[in-house]
């Protein structure tokens, strides 16, 4: 297929393989974070460890927004789903993480109120077929879907959709990596930047992790060959004693990003503070719906009871995995009583979680 | 409270779990232990094939097919597979209060075209109907019988290392032509389903004889699924070169656009067998000459590593595990 085939070529992957050998140090560890759930998925999906030098060993970040959602936003989720006369429209993925009491497939299992849809515009559709019933929008994601929320949101109030609500869980992917770096347990020598969060926006605000912390950082695509010369990027870098902030996915991610996107980012929300599942509250890492449209955001318009999250589950470390110092496979839940289909964590839940993609490919 | 959620019909780990711990721990006997699509029942000197499947598709019409030839060609393709000839059918029909006659009377036509085409007799059958919003639609329930001749014995006991892995065709058209007309998704696309009967092409298959030694037709669950069905518990492996196995582009397109894997999107049409070593290319031309098989491929073998386990050398060179379907990919896809 044009423009898939020519990036997944056995023969440059392997000249890449044999370039990244001929340059790194085979005394020493590479420890390397891929921070987005498609290049866990893309690695495990290829084989890609299986071509790479065993002393590179590459670690799954908090970029999987599925795995980083807290179980308190579920909870509530769960709960404003049990309202009457609601439907709550979702991507599919959430479906199965676990909140404290309740998933959204259990409550789907019991109520038939929640939908899986592709698009927030497919949820703004919902609203209008549905004008008796309020249409409240999980809004999960990083900079790379919450421009398209931000749209959906700017719509439905220009068009005076009234029964179209947002519960806005959106991320932002710097300070996390900045909370990820400051942490002394956290050990790594780059980072794989996310793909397309990035093409939103571009490489400057990640600046601050060669400059402050000495890190190699390549942008990266999701192809394995983009994978295999982003690696090959971030072994120069160190081998060099040069880091900077390379854009590998140069034929989609400038060094400015997307500025429409970031206009309509701005417009809609603001950063807040947030909580992210196993790495605890991170300060500015949240957007939240600005005043102006607070006529769309489901917690401004809906008082639910207080819900009582409990904590982590029992003997789950995903926390740990999503900053990289444990592997799937150090968790004594893995593959046993976590699996996809049943599973405890978030990791295992999304099926770009670093757990799941462990279990399906290894 | 426990419930039934739509991932206990995805053909994967939870259909296997409730049906092992609720179905077959209540109705056990020599036969259904198999857990095989079909029973094969000996009757005097004979070997009678019995099956029986449920169609819940959506939507009801699609391009390559429709509901009453999907349940038609289903269960022929569960007869074929075990090696026996089918002969008759029975269609139950659940009907839901207002469904358009005309639509009804569509779906009747593709059965009788089907089962024609199969050479198949429809010789019993049953009709309901049901209160508005109690079924969608239409759900049609099929059974067929087939006579198997004790010559053929198709048996996962007689593989060995080395063995070929066939395939009939390119995988993956049916799940990804129902994915694509569903509402909603507004994809336009030109795949179309694989659905069909195989009876003829498996008859062909087996006149050569004791070199095949098993076939599935990999439906739900996709390849991926039945292949791990072939190796479950066994003292072999499987391992899959991902370029030889066909997917055509616009399977691939929309799978790369959606995230699935071709791996596990279901067929209707295709048949997927271990043949002896040295007889694989023989097998392999005989099937090319089928029209429903011009593009077979031999895509893999069957190895003394990896017992219990299908692996696959990657496209870009490195290799993989390829499980059993977890979840739902789709529901209600056939």
């Amino acid at each position: 297929m044009k423009y898939v085939d020519e990036f997944r070529d056995k023969e440059r992957i392997k000249l890449l393989a044999d370039n990244i050998r001929a340059t790194l140090d085979p005394d020493r560890e590479y420890r390397f974070m891929e921070v987005c759930g498609t290049h866990t998925m893309a690695i495990a999906r290829f084989g890609l460890k299986h071509i790479l030098p065993e002393n590179i060993k590459l670690l799954s970040g908090p970029g999987c927004p599925v795995c980083v959602t807290p179980t308190s936003y579920i909870d509530k989720a769960a709960s404003y789903a049990e309202m009457a006369d609601t439907i709550i429209a979702t991507f599919g993925d959430m479906m199965k993480v676990p909140g404290s009491r309740t998933s959204l497939e259990k409550v789907r299992s019991e109520r038939g109120n929640v939908k899986s849809v592709y698009s927030t515009i497919d949820a703004l559709k919902l609203a209008s077929e549905n004008p008796d019933k309020r249409i409240i929008f999980l809004g999960v994601g990083f900079e790379t879907t919450a421009p398209t929320i931000a749209a959906a949101i700017k719509e439905a109030k220009t068009r005076g959709v009234s029964n179209f609500f947002v519960l806005c869980g959106h991320k932002i992917m710097p300070p996390a990596l900045e909370a990820l770096l400051k942490d002394k347990d956290v050990m790594l020598d780059g980072f794989i930047l996310p793909a397309h969060v990035s093409a939103i926006i571009g490489s400057r605000p990640y600046g601050f992790i060669s400059k402050e912390y000495n890190m190699a950082c390549a942008i990266t695509g999701f192809e394995p060959l983009d994978i295999m010369q982003g690696i090959y990027m971030l072994i120069k870098q160190l081998t060099d004693k040069d880091p900077k902030i390379d854009i590998q996915y140069n034929r989609v991610v400038k060094p400015s990003g997307n500025k429409l996107a970031q206009a309509i980012l701005k417009e809609v929300f603001e950063t807040v503070d947030s909580e992210w599942r196993g790495l605890g509250t991170i300060p500015g890492s949240g957007l939240a719906i600005r005043k102006k449209f607070s006529s769309i955001d489901a917690e401004k318009n809906f008082k639910i009871p207080p819900i009582k999250s409990t904590g982590k589950d029992k003997g789950c470390i995903c926390g740990e995995v999503l900053k990289g110092i444990k592997t799937p496979g150090d968790c004594r839940l893995f593959g046993k009583a976590c699996t996809p289909e049943r599973p405890v964590g978030p990791c295992m839940v999304s099926s770009e979680g670093s757990c799941s993609a462990e279990y399906l490919y290894k | 409270m426990k419930k039934i959620l739509l991932g206990h019909g995805s053909g994967g780990r939870l259909t296997h779990d409730l049906i092992k711990n609720l179905f077959l721990k209540n109705l056990r006997n020599a036969y259904l232990s198999n857990l095989d699509d079909s029973a094969i029942l000996r009757i005097g000197n004979q070997e009678v094939v019995f099956t029986t499947d449920s169609y819940v598709v959506n939507p009801l019409f699609f391009p390559g097919g429709d509901i009453g030839k999907l349940s038609i060609c289903g269960t022929v393709n569960d007869l074929s597979v075990c090696g026996a000839e089918p002969l008759y059918i029975a269609v139950s029909v659940i009907m839901e209060e207002g469904l358009d006659m005309a639509l009804l009377g569509r779906v009747v036509s593709s059965i009788k075209k089907a089962a024609h085409n199969a050479g198949v007799k429809i010789v019993t059958g049953d009709t309901k109907v049901v209160e508005k919003g109690m079924c969608d639609k239409l759900f049609i329930t099929t059974s067929g019988i087939g006579v198997k001749s004790r010559k053929t014995n198709l048996s996962l006991d007689r593989v060995k290392k080395g063995d070929r892995i066939i395939v009939s065709g390119a995988i993956g058209e049916h799940g990804v032509c129902i994915l694509s007309s569903r509402e909603g998704l507004n994809i336009t696309s030109r795949v179309r389903s694989d659905c069909a009967s195989v009876n003829s092409l498996v008859a062909g298959i087996l006149k050569a004889g004791g070199i095949v030694k098993f076939m599935r037709d990999p439906t739900r669950g996709g390849l991926a699924t039945t292949l791990n069905e072939f190796v479950d518990g066994r003292r072999f492996g499987i391992v899959l070169d991902e370029e030889r196995i066909p997917v055509s582009s616009g399977v691939k397109g929309i799978c790369e656009l959606l995230g699935f894997d071709p791996l596990y999107m279901a067929n209707e049409g295709r048949v997927v067998m271990i043949v002896s070593k040295k007889g694989a290319d023989k097998v392999l031309k005989m099937m090319r000459r089928h029209p429903q098989a011009r593009g077979a491929h031999i895509i893999g073998e069957c190895v003394g590593d990896y017992k219990g386990k299908v692996c696959l050398n990657t496209s870009a060179g490195g290799l993989r595990l390829v499980k059993m379907l977890e979840g739902e990919q789709l529901p209600r896809i056939c």
